[in-house]
């Protein structure tokens, strides 16, 4: 591990601290979109008549724009900021390159947003976008693999280190998912409809398997590769286990793939696949966990940090969330259990334990570590907003998924009790009446999360104009590959 | 023996066996339902969409209704009781994409066609909760005012075959006169009905066919299709 630095690598960093920007911008967005249309479910008049607004048409600008705009973007950026500093090595293309892939995935997420409140959409959750920009984004992706692959082959570190084998299985899985999923004709090359090219069943299977896979590779393998790099910056220490994490890796990324039939539970997909699909989610659970422990685990002797580095606790709470959902992912994937859960807010609760709890604050954790880093400042302008932004962010996600669960068991239970005659006992519009306390609460919570992060963007801004410090400007060297680890156990 | 160590010191190797990792679970699950034969059911009545549906279909996607109402009955007691009959496979199997949806926020849509008048339709459309005071729904009057594109309607069901639904040149010749005759009741309906049984007729109005009435047609439709009257349980077997 003593391996001296004779000159400093020049990484690009610029494209990293535009990620970032626009990372931060989206999140702002999205959380306020979803704010909004949580106060549409709450009070429906809050739709205005206006197609523009309308719930149907912003849900995706609110998925879109939380997955892949925020998401999207401190997942590109954070990879480029990781894979050149644990490969020493700047990024394989040049400049040039790095810039296209970061303009052409602001233009591809613009034109999504944009095309959603317009009406063009291909009715695919999470898969919206139409053919053109889905061909768009195709070009953009093979042009952030080609750097991200590039810069690996080109590292001056023999091993690569773990947090690159998850981005890695990110991009891959993801470029695998995006074309298979999204096949369609197109009714001219001057139109913006088209039809997928697969229908009922196989289209359902189809779109599950890209969704569920959305939330394992993008949602948790390409956070998981942030978890491996910035969890050890931030507490000093390296990885638990090494050993941990080879064996979760290779099982997250090969059991992931098989979950998608939990979403079709008694529906017309046959009983075989639903099982299989089952089957797999359970088993899941394990490398989630693998993943979850081998965070925690790093912490351990330096727990003492959480109370001085508050940006650590949004890193070390976000793998809590982690664990948290991907025990409740799996419960749910039980037929029994999903039988109930399922078309019921409960699955929206369990989402959002996972984006708010997990990406989300994995994602501020970065960001809080990132923005001294990048902008070459000694630290953050206020560690003491940090901690409100922590708690206020907390709590709310604490209202939102509370209320979901109370709200979605509800659901379930109302739509299958019968009465003393034998009787369906309430009607549909009954359930709904029920869960509006719980959309209420639900919206405060939403509102909490989207003030937090107000917080964090004065915060950020404040700390990028306070004077800058002649921080050196290259830790790498300092932090192992997975080879080091190894020599750390 | 093996060591973990070579992928590590090799991006190529790490690339190629991250994607055969990957690709495993995908093709088990996948590729069958495309060749057992079972998978979708033989059943008689399904029928491509009218050209009136299909566009109203097209809204339907457009204005995300999918992300409120789910399309598919579960095997359920409950289900069954409150929406009818579980959803069959072949029930969606000209649906480009399908539209199960994932959430209730409003209920399911699958065999919601004849369950209420046309009018109901066109007034629950405009204002949901003037119908149902409990109602999450946005209102969408401006359907009712918004003429139908239609231009390219014989293109959308061209597509569809491309695609694997089965029409036929007649029906794409007539696509445009077919959509003008569902949205008139003044019209003689006799070739619309030969060429797609048991399609609705809606209100329509003097102007042209809108949106609304597309939407409704679409919606008039869902679940009406399969002769369950001659299909026995054994055929639904997958």
């Amino acid at each position: 591990m003593a391996e001296p630095m004779q000159v400093p690598i020049q990484y690009n960093e610029a494209v990293v601290r535009k990620f970032v920007i626009a990372g931060v911008f989206w999140a702002v967005v999205a959380f306020l979109v979803g704010v909004y249309i949580a106060a549409e479910l709450a009070w429906p008049e809050a739709n205005l008549g206006f197609s523009f607004v309308n719930f149907g048409r912003l849900r995706p600008v609110h998925t879109s724009g939380a997955i892949f705009a925020f998401g999207g973007s401190i997942l590109l950026g954070t990879s480029f900021y990781v894979v050149q500093r644990t490969c020493r090595a700047r990024l394989f293309g040049g400049e040039a390159l790095a810039d296209f892939v970061f303009w052409g995935y602001q233009f591809f997420i613009v034109m999504a947003a944009l095309s959603y409140v317009m009406g063009y959409s291909q009715g695919q959750e999470y898969a919206e976008p139409e053919w053109h920009l889905d061909l768009w984004l195709t070009v953009v992706w093979v042009i952030y693999a080609v750097i991200f692959v590039g810069t690996l082959l080109k590292r001056e570190e023999p091993h690569i280190y773990v947090a690159n084998w998850f981005y890695l299985a990110f991009i891959l899985t993801i470029a695998v998912l995006h074309l298979v999923n999204n096949a369609a004709i197109p009714i001219s090359m001057y139109s913006a409809k088209s039809y997928s090219v697969y229908s009922g069943v196989q289209s359902a299977l189809i779109q599950w398997w890209y969704g569920h896979n959305a939330v394992g590779f993008f949602l948790t393998a390409g956070f998981l590769g942030m978890m491996y790099y910035f969890i050890p910056k931030q507490a000093d220490r390296p990885i638990y286990s090494y050993r941990l994490s080879v064996v979760h890796f290779w099982s997250l990324v090969f059991m992931y793939i098989w979950a998608g039939p939990h979403h079709l539970h008694y529906t017309s997909l046959p009983d075989w696949t639903q099982t299989l699909g089952m089957v797999f989610s359970l088993m899941l659970w394990m490398p989630s966990w693998g993943g979850m422990i081998n965070g925690l685990m790093t912490l351990s002797g330096a727990w003492d940090k959480l109370r001085t580095n508050p940006a650590l606790r949004f890193s070390v709470t976000a793998v809590g969330f982690y664990g948290m959902s991907t025990f409740e992912g799996p419960v749910l994937s039980i037929r029994d259990v999903n039988a109930l859960a399922h078309y019921t807010d409960w699955v929206v609760g369990h989402v959002h334990s996972g984006t708010l709890g997990w990406n989300a604050f994995i994602s501020f954790g970065a960001i809080y570590y990132l923005v001294p880093a990048l902008w070459k400042r000694s630290g953050l302008y206020s560690t003491r907003l940090v901690a409100w932004h922590y708690w206020i962010s907390t709590l709310g996600i604490v209202l939102y998924i509370s209320s979901m669960w109370v709200a979605g068991i509800m659901q379930g239970l109302m739509w299958r009790a019968y009465d003393a005659f034998g009787f369906l006992q309430y009607s549909f519009a009954e359930s709904v009446n029920a869960v509006h306390p719980y959309y209420v609460i639900r919206w405060m919570g939403g509102v909490m999360f989207f003030v937090g992060a107000l917080i964090m963007v004065y915060n950020l801004v404040m700390t990028v104009r306070s004077p800058s410090t002649n921080l050196s400007a290259s830790d790498a060297g300092q932090f192992g590959p997975a080879g080091a680890v190894v020599a750390g156990e | 023996m093996f060591r973990h160590e070579w992928i590590e010191k090799n991006a190529i190797l790490l690339l190629v066996l991250t994607l055969l990792t990957v690709a495993i679970g995908g093709i088990v699950e996948i590729i069958p339902l495309f060749t057992i034969e079972t998978t979708v059911e033989h059943v008689v009545g399904m029928r491509p969409y009218t050209p009136l549906e299909l566009m109203g279909r097209g809204i339907y996607i457009r204005e995300g209704c999918y992300l409120c109402h789910s399309q598919q009955i579960r095997a359920l007691k409950d289900e069954v009781e409150r929406y009818g009959h579980f959803s069959l496979a072949a029930e969606s199997m000209y649906d480009h994409p399908f539209q199960w949806g994932s959430k209730r926020i409003g209920p399911d849509l699958a065999r919601v066609g004849g369950k209420y008048s046309s009018d109901w339709h066109y007034a629950h459309l405009t204002n949901p909760q003037e119908l149902v005071p409990e109602s999450l729904m946005p209102k969408y009057r401006f359907m009712a005012t918004t003429p139908l594109d239609f231009d390219h309607v014989a293109e959308h069901l061209r597509t569809n075959r491309f695609v694997g639904v089965p029409y036929s040149d007649e029906q794409i010749a007539h696509a445009k006169e077919d959509l003008l005759t569902q949205a008139d009741p003044t019209a003689d309906a006799e070739a619309l009905m030969k060429r797609y049984p048991k399609a609705v007729v809606v209100p329509g109005s003097t102007k042209g066919p809108t949106e609304m009435d597309a939407l409704v047609a679409y919606l008039q439709m869902l679940g009406t299709l399969v002769d369950f009257a001659n299909t026995s349980a054994e055929k639904l077997q997958q």
